[in-house]
């Protein structure tokens, strides 16, 4: 188990500048989860903590030693690559104990720590087969188990699942969380599902461009999105924004429509915003949760209705936007329906128009 | 009367059949006809008169035929052997190079191109021991003082050979290796380095294991090339002096068309050709056994 610090961590190739200046301190133990879209640097940041690529500026400190120079051997750690890699000419077993015949560890200790892995991972009759004759997610273990067997300071996760099926990567997320409940290690988890960063990070650092957006728990990020970018990023379905502008301590939308100010908002007569609001916090009325103190009432003429079961997701034209609302306790709507949305404001966001930026104080 | 018609697929298949019959099937089955026979090129009557396992348990017993065949098989191991190291140096080198590298690999196949005659020539004259670069080269920097008989010497001759030999094929290794390299998974390689692997064991353990198919490709059609070597050591030794040299091929062929006893020739190139066979089909085998234990089943 060890800390990570990342410090003013740049990555170039040639004159491509691909991670600007990152800063982030992992402490001991915790799950660490880099989110973002595909190619905004996330796999690059992990691999220079790996070491299976060079940094081009900055510093990375395991446990107390800056190892920017160090070879991944001796950097003990431990990666899950999201095509497994495992080693095509061994068997499960040979390529579980290999890290540990590397370190040149007795038959016997090889052998009781395969046999743990295997355990941990329901691998033990798979022992004696080639990684080809193994389906996807028995080589996705296998993945596992050869990062396990090295009690390494720090687990590195390259987006570990997204070649599953989605019964399979629910699976195994949930076995990923209980094996870091288990074994207690450092983990940095890259991943470009923000699902799978909500539900296991203790701390999720989310990532645009080469840059870090926000870092914060689950609900943090969630609850206080600093900008539009994570603000739609994070949660599903993503967070609806509707321009508008501040008058009189309303916002009017672009048709018109005035929304209250939410509580704990201030702004400028005439300042240019979004609102956020959460499929969550914009409900049919009579399938809502029970109203609030701060509740605001729109007329939304219905576009598409997804039926989930437990809920209803519906789509529906507001101020020129789609917006996608939640209705619980779900009854059949139909296409071209009016209906009566109540907004939990004390849950809504406001963004700058320009900026993208959080406006809360 | 009709005809009897010949069904159509078979009429226009007619002509490679015949073909094919009288460029392979003909000589084939005459030379191991022949090779029943005391067949002797300037008394063509003795083509019908067999003598089974005369001219085999002659080559059986004959001491000169087992001292070609085992020098066939020593030069066949330290040729194939060298190559396969100096060619899979060659590739990982050229595998490293950034720029350049098409030039390169043009450049590594240049050796192929020539024929083995020439080889033989260029590689008779470097090794004279009057005239020849070794020499000149050995005795200017001090290293030698008497001219080394390179070619007359039975050791040094087939030193000679196995460097001509090298020399011509090694680029045969280096570029089915380098197509190896090329085809290299990277992944298992990363995996290899946080594993705690240093660099020679990433290739101990990961490159090496991946690269044996090739390479036993390579050692299969190599090893029919070398079972079957004679152009080269025709031009630099013809098998001498007083037979040092002497390899089956060269035998066989002064055996065939010098001596003229071409029913025992062909005795004895059918048991060449077992030779080459079993080489080729252990190598075949190891391929399949390298295949295996990458999981490239069939
Ligand atoms: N070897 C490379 N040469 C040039 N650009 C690269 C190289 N590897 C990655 N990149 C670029 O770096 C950016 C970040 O890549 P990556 O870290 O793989 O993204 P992510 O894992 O977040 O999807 C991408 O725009 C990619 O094109
Ligand atoms: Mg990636």
């Amino acid at each position: 188990m060890a800390q990570v610090h990342l410090k003013n961590l740049v990555k170039s190739y040639g004159a491509l500048s691909v991670v600007h200046g990152i800063n982030l301190d992992i402490a001991e133990g915790e799950f660490v989860v880099l989110v973002g879209p595909s190619g905004c640097g996330k796999s690059t940041t992990l691999r220079m903590v790996a070491g299976l690529e060079d940094i081009s500026g900055g510093e990375i400190v395991i446990g107390d030693r800056v190892v920017n120079d160090l070879p991944p051997r001796e950097r003990n750690l431990a990666m899950v690559f999201q095509n497994y890699a495992l080693y095509p000419h061994m068997t499960v077993r040979e390529n579980l104990g290999f890290s540990l015949k590397i370190a040149k560890k007795s038959q016997g200790e090889i052998d009781a720590a395969v046999n743990e892995a295997a355990e941990i991972l329901a691998l033990t009759p798979l022992l004696d087969r080639k990684p080809g004759a193994l389906s996807g997610g028995q080589r996705q273990r296998v993945a596992m188990g050869r990062a396990i067997v090295r009690h390494p300071d720090v687990f590195l996760f390259d987006e570990p699942l997204s070649n599953l099926d989605a019964k399979l990567r629910t699976q195994m997320r949930v076995e990923i969380k209980k094996l870091h409940q288990k074994v207690g290690s450092t983990v940095i988890y890259v991943t470009h599902d923000q699902i799978e960063a909500m539900t296991l990070a203790d701390r999720i650092v989310i990532m645009r461009d080469g840059h870090i957006v926000q870092v914060g728990t689950p609900l943090e990020v969630f609850e206080n999105p600093v900008n539009t970018f994570v603000a739609t990023f994070i949660g599903s379905p993503p967070m609806n924004l509707l321009p508008g502008v501040a008058k009189d301590g309303q916002i009017v939308l672009a048709d018109g429509t005035a929304i209250p100010l939410p509580p704990g908002y201030k702004l400028a007569e005439g300042r240019r915003i979004q609102l956020g609001i959460r499929a969550d916090n914009i409900m049919p009325e009579g399938h809502a949760l029970p109203p609030t103190a701060h509740m605001a009432h729109v007329d939304m003429k219905v576009t598409l209705s997804e039926p989930l079961g437990t809920e209803t997701v519906v789509y529906a034209q507001l101020s020129g936007t789609e917006v996608q609302a939640k209705m619980l306790n779900p009854r059949p709507v139909q296409t071209g329906e009016v209906l009566r949305f109540a907004i939990a404001l004390d849950k809504c966001h406001l963004f700058d128009a320009d900026t993208g930026l959080s406006l809360k104080a | 009367m009709t005809r009897a018609k010949l069904p159509p697929w078979l009429l226009l298949l007619m002509p490679a059949f015949l073909i094919l019959a009288a460029v392979v099937l003909v000589p084939l089955l005459l030379s191991l006809y022949s090779s029943f026979t005391p067949y002797h090129l300037t008394r063509p009557e003795t083509l019908w008169k067999i003598n089974f396992p005369f001219n085999y348990e002659k080559a059986l017993t004959d001491l000169g035929f087992w001292k070609a065949f085992g020098r066939t098989v020593l030069l066949l191991t330290i040729a194939l052997n060298l190559e396969m190291l100096l060619g899979l140096g060659l590739a990982l080198m050229v595998s490293k190079v950034q720029r350049g590298q098409r030039t390169l690999r043009t450049m590594m196949m240049f050796p192929m191109m020539f024929s083995p005659i020439l080889v033989g020539f260029m590689f008779k004259f470097i090794f004279n021991d009057n005239v020849g670069l070794v020499n000149n080269a050995l005795q200017s920097m001090g290293l030698a003082s008497t001219a080394i008989p390179w070619l007359v010497d039975g050791n040094l001759a087939l030193f000679a050979i196995i460097c001509a030999e090298v020399w011509m094929s090694t680029s045969v290794f280096a570029i089915l290796i380098l197509a190896g390299l090329y085809a290299l998974p990277q992944d298992p390689l990363e995996a290899a380095k946080v594993d705690g692997c240093t660099p020679w064991q990433s290739f101990r353990y990961v490159t090496l294991p991946f690269l044996m198919p090739f390479i036993y490709i390579a050692m299969a059609i190599r090893s029919l090339d070398v079972a079957r070597a004679y152009d080269i050591v025709q031009v630099m030794t013809g098998g001498g002096p007083a037979k040092r040299t002497e390899l089956l091929w060269t035998m066989i062929g002064r055996t065939g068309y010098v001596d003229a006893r071409m029913g025992y020739a062909n005795a004895m190139g059918y048991i060449a050709i077992l030779l080459s066979i079993a080489f080729t089909v252990y190598f075949f085998l190891k391929l399949q056994r390298a295949r295996r234990e990458l999981g490239m089943e069939d």
